[in-house]
């Protein structure tokens, strides 16, 4: 822990991208194989079980900070982070103790899932009582997950290449997939697989268009998709291996049983990219929400897969007869797609995403303009010769999403943010009109620059008109707009409504209250009742 | 006790009926005692000044020609009858606690203050009284000060890195106290010790009565070789200015409490922190409290509504005295320097010190 400190330290105090990466290179260098390991698999994003549960954590420091319940609350809506707060608030250590490796931490955590509660805080206590406050801090990081120390995954991948002397690229397709860091050695991690196994590509990723599209040059060097809003995930089919993936790398086959006759049906030796989407017998597909009940479901009950069956839009074509065509022209790549999908049995719930026609950008434009009639949030555009690259690459791939829906609403609850934002409130809900009420229907915590939740912070301090917790009720007074992607019926909410992604717009300093949008006009822009 | 309070609290400040004077008020009056020279302490426009010499003397140099009485530690003055008396505050050089006494009763006014010694400012005295006012701007538990001696030897190691590796060290403290106590703690014999405009102007203030700071140098003097090696004490509005360009290659880092909270230390993207505060951390607040002996208690500034809260659980009458909110931030906003409102500023937003936020 005390080499994890010290290396934290360094990538915390600087946001210097180099200092980070060497930093990181050296740590990879020098520290034992086991804690590389768990370095790696923390900073790509994968978290261990939870061995205790943060309310026994909040319990367990208040009690061993001397501190009532609610002043440890308190605290924690100031400082924005459960693990940074308990840090802070214990007592100096009692005692000193060799500092113990991080593999070692983490199977001692891992042990403690299994023990009676006594004893989990028996073990929590003492390690809290010999240990400095910066391997606490992390400590606590450790337990609560979702640890990412201020470095990208890229960032990490490059420094773990550079430590091991192989390719960044490489790298990132090897570190992809289903693996633990307890079960694994760093030489097999990073060895090519014989036949790949069920191991995924690092998805590419296409950047939002800012500038107008004939800023892309001459049409016929671009290739036009809809762009679909569901679960962007990959296919693998190879000899004796058979996974769906989520571009979170998360392994979904069991969530999508529709797609397991793919496991026969498609050539040994393909990975395809795509868009998992909801699609019953309509010409575009249903709701993300319908999707949504799928999603967070170990099994799917025949009721929901009846209700919202899945279909795979392949976008792309990454492996074919076992070789990695990634380098390959998009247009190329294209063309084996289709040829592959038009030669599998019918009925299989797959298909190609259906390029539009792209003639000229004006004509495009106007196309796009019915995107949301489709189904789709707008267009994806392509170059025809971009290779399969990795990562979040500018110049290849972009989204020309539609303009989102917009909504003006007054504030009426206030929250502290987390992280970067501690004492800053950031967390907004948002009303409009029912009749004589306001009526509370969105949550939005970004779009206004740091100096603006400044001010919004000091305006909240003074006008709140009644506290619970860490919640503040404040005068309906402040107007924002509101962007969202999508609007959807929704009994579990108080409005009726539910929407997909709102973030603030901007800040409307020349309305007041009483000209924010009323349910009535949102309402108006559901869905008309025939398709929902 | 008789029908009125020996204090009250005023939309000018805090006031004294029977002695017909306030302390540390924020609209002009007759008669104002003040604890310390900070801006939000120390406003212009008031008909005469009581203070201690260290307080006064920084007082003219920002607020110019004003009436000013001094009177010393523990030195007793009588207001209308009132006894008045300055103790040691400790939360920056000059700044004091008011004892107030009338009929029998004392109240105490404890000012900004810190229990801490920080080697340059006179250490805070407990004083016992029926009633004490008390600020509380780090009044949360998560809030816990390391000795001085061991955050100075953080700073001095991490200078002698950035020098070593040629790169200038610049800190961004407060002109008035901060960066003085900093001063007072560094190692000389890493480089050159650069001061800022406005914090230089503090420096000669406080060595015209007495305190005893390292030598300085001017930027504009130190060049080349010494430059890199240099530390550079400025005002926290100043670093990463365009000021601050002309360094070249550098190090910067914040010297507040307000870094012991990491949000807000990544926030300000400085990367480094040194937790170093001339107000009183947690603990320090409730061991003053206890020693004053009161049973009556009122806070300010800060965590007033959890620290009020806390104060009632440890048996203590206890209740809050509001600020003007609105009026402070126009005027540390409006006609301030950078720098001189000290720790209250809780550095929010990209102008932190301009637009003080009080919690």
């Amino acid at each position: 822990m005390k080499r994890l400190a010290a290396l934290f330290a360094v990538l915390d105090g600087t946001t210097k991208t180099s200092a980070k990466l060497s930093a990181l290179t050296a740590h990879f260098r020098a520290a034992p194989e086991a804690d590389i390991l768990w370095t790696v698999a923390l900073l790509s994003g994968r978290r261990p079980r939870r061995a205790v549960t943060t309310t026994e954590l909040r319990t367990w420091a208040a009690e061993a900070a001397g501190l009532p319940d609610w002043l440890f609350e308190e605290s924690y809506a100031v400082v924005g982070d459960l693990a940074e707060t308990i840090a802070l608030v214990l007592p100096p250590p009692s005692a000193t103790a060799a500092s113990a490796g991080l593999a070692e931490t983490m199977a001692s955590l891992s042990d403690l899932a299994h023990q009676p509660p006594e004893a989990r805080k028996a073990a929590i206590l003492a390690a809290w009582a010999t240990m400095p406050a910066d391997e606490r801090f992390l400590f606590n990081k450790l337990i609560t997950g979702g640890f990412r120390m201020g470095v990208a995954q890229g960032l990490m991948t490059r420094a773990l290449a550079e430590a091991t002397g192989q390719d960044a690229a490489a790298v990132a397709h090897r570190l992809m997939g289903d693996w633990t860091p307890v079960a694994i050695t760093l030489a097999d991690l990073l060895a090519p697989t014989a036949g790949g196994g069920s191991r995924p590509y690092p998805f590419a990723l296409a950047s939002g268009l800012e500038a107008a599209p004939d800023s892309l040059g001459d049409p016929a060097d671009w290739r036009a998709e809809w762009k679909w809003d569901g679960i962007r995930g990959q296919i693998v089919a190879r000899p004796g291996a058979f996974a769906v993936w989520s571009r979170g790398e998360e392994l979904i086959t069991d969530r999508f049983p529709e797609f397991a006759p793919l496991a026969r049906a498609l050539p040994p030796g393909t990975v395809l990219d795509g868009e998992i989407l909801a699609w019953g017998e309509g010409a575009a597909p249903l709701p993300f929400a319908a999707l949504q009940r799928r999603i967070g479901r170990k099994s799917v009950p025949r009721k929901v897969l009846a209700e919202a069956p899945a279909r795979f839009l392949a976008y792309d074509l990454m492996e074919a007869d076992g070789r990695d065509i990634r380098a390959v022209p998009f247009a190329e790549r294209r063309d084996r797609l289709e040829a592959l999908v038009a030669g599998l049995p019918p009925g299989v719930p797959i298909a190609v995403s259906p390029l539009v026609a792209l003639t000229g950008w004006e004509t495009l434009a106007r196309t796009r303009e019915a995107a949301r009639d489709r189904g789709a949030e707008g267009l994806m555009l392509k170059r025809a010769a971009s290779p399969y690259f990795t990562g979040r690459r500018r110049g290849d791939w972009w989204k020309w999403k539609l303009d989102p829906y917009t909504v003006d609403a007054v504030m009426i609850y206030a929250q502290a943010g987390h992280g970067r934002r501690a004492a800053l409130y950031t967390d907004f809900t948002f009303a409009i009109r029912a009749g004589n009420d306001l009526l509370p229907f969105a949550k939005a915590y970004s779009g206004l620059t740091d100096a603006e939740f400044a001010e919004v912070t000091r305006w909240v301090k003074a006008h709140t008109l009644e506290r619970f917790g860490p919640v503040r009720r404040v005068v309906p007074e402040l107007v924002f707009e509101l962007a969202f992607e999508g609007i959807q019926e929704s009994p579990r909410h108080k409005s009726g409504i539910a929407l997909r992604f709102p973030r603030i717009l901007r800040w409307r300093r020349d309305k007041t209250v009483a000209e924010i949008d009323t349910l009535d006009s949102l309402r108006a822009l559901l869905p008309p009742r025939a398709e929902r | 006790m008789g029908q009125t309070p020996l204090l009250t609290f005023t939309d000018r400040g805090i006031h004294c009926p029977a002695g017909d004077f306030y302390i540390d008020p924020w609209r002009p009056v007759a008669r104002a005692v003040i604890t310390h020279a900070h801006s939000d302490h120390a406003r212009p426009g008031h008909g005469a000044y009581l203070a201690t010499p260290g307080t006064a003397t920084v007082m003219r140099h920002r607020l110019g020609p004003i009436r000013v009485d001094c009177a010393g530690y523990g030195e007793a003055v009588t207001i209308n009858g009132v006894t008045v008396s300055f103790h040691p505050a400790g939360h920056v050089p000059g700044s004091a606690q008011v004892r107030v006494e009338h009929g029998g009763e004392v109240w105490v006014v404890s000012g900004d203050y810190k229990t801490a010694p920080d080697g340059l400012s006179e250490p805070f005295e407990p004083i016992r009284c029926h009633a004490f006012i008390s600020e509380c701007t780090f009044g949360l538990p998560v809030f816990r000060w390391e000795p001085n001696t061991l955050v100075m030897a953080r700073i001095n190691r991490w200078w002698a890195e950035n020098a070593a590796a040629g790169r200038v060290s610049v800190i961004g403290a407060y002109a008035l106290g901060k960066a003085q106590r900093v001063l007072a703690g560094l190692d000389p014999s890493i480089g050159p010790i650069v001061a800022h405009g406005a914090v230089e102007a503090v420096n000669v203030a406080l060595r015209g009565v007495g305190y005893a700071l390292p030598p300085t140098a001017r930027l504009a003097d130190t060049t080349g070789a010494d430059l890199r090696r240099a530390l550079v004490l400025a005002p926290p509005g100043a670093v990463g200015s365009t000021w601050a360009r002309r360094l070249g290659e550098m190090a910067e880092a914040s010297a507040s409490g307000w870094m012991a909270i990491r949000g807000i230390r990544r926030r300000r993207g400085l990367g480094t922190g040194f937790v170093i505060s001339d107000h009183a951390d947690f603990v320090g607040l409730t061991d003053a409290i206890r020693a004053t002996g009161a049973d009556r208690v009122f806070v300010t500034h800060g965590y007033t509504g959890p620290f009020r809260r806390w104060l009632e659980d440890q048996g203590y009458q206890a209740g809050v005295v509001e600020t003007e909110f609105a009026g402070e931030e126009a005027d540390v906003g409006a006609d301030q320097g950078p720098d001189q409102a000290g720790d209250h500023a809780l550095p929010t937003e990209p102008d932190a010190e301009g637009g003080a936020i009080r919690e």
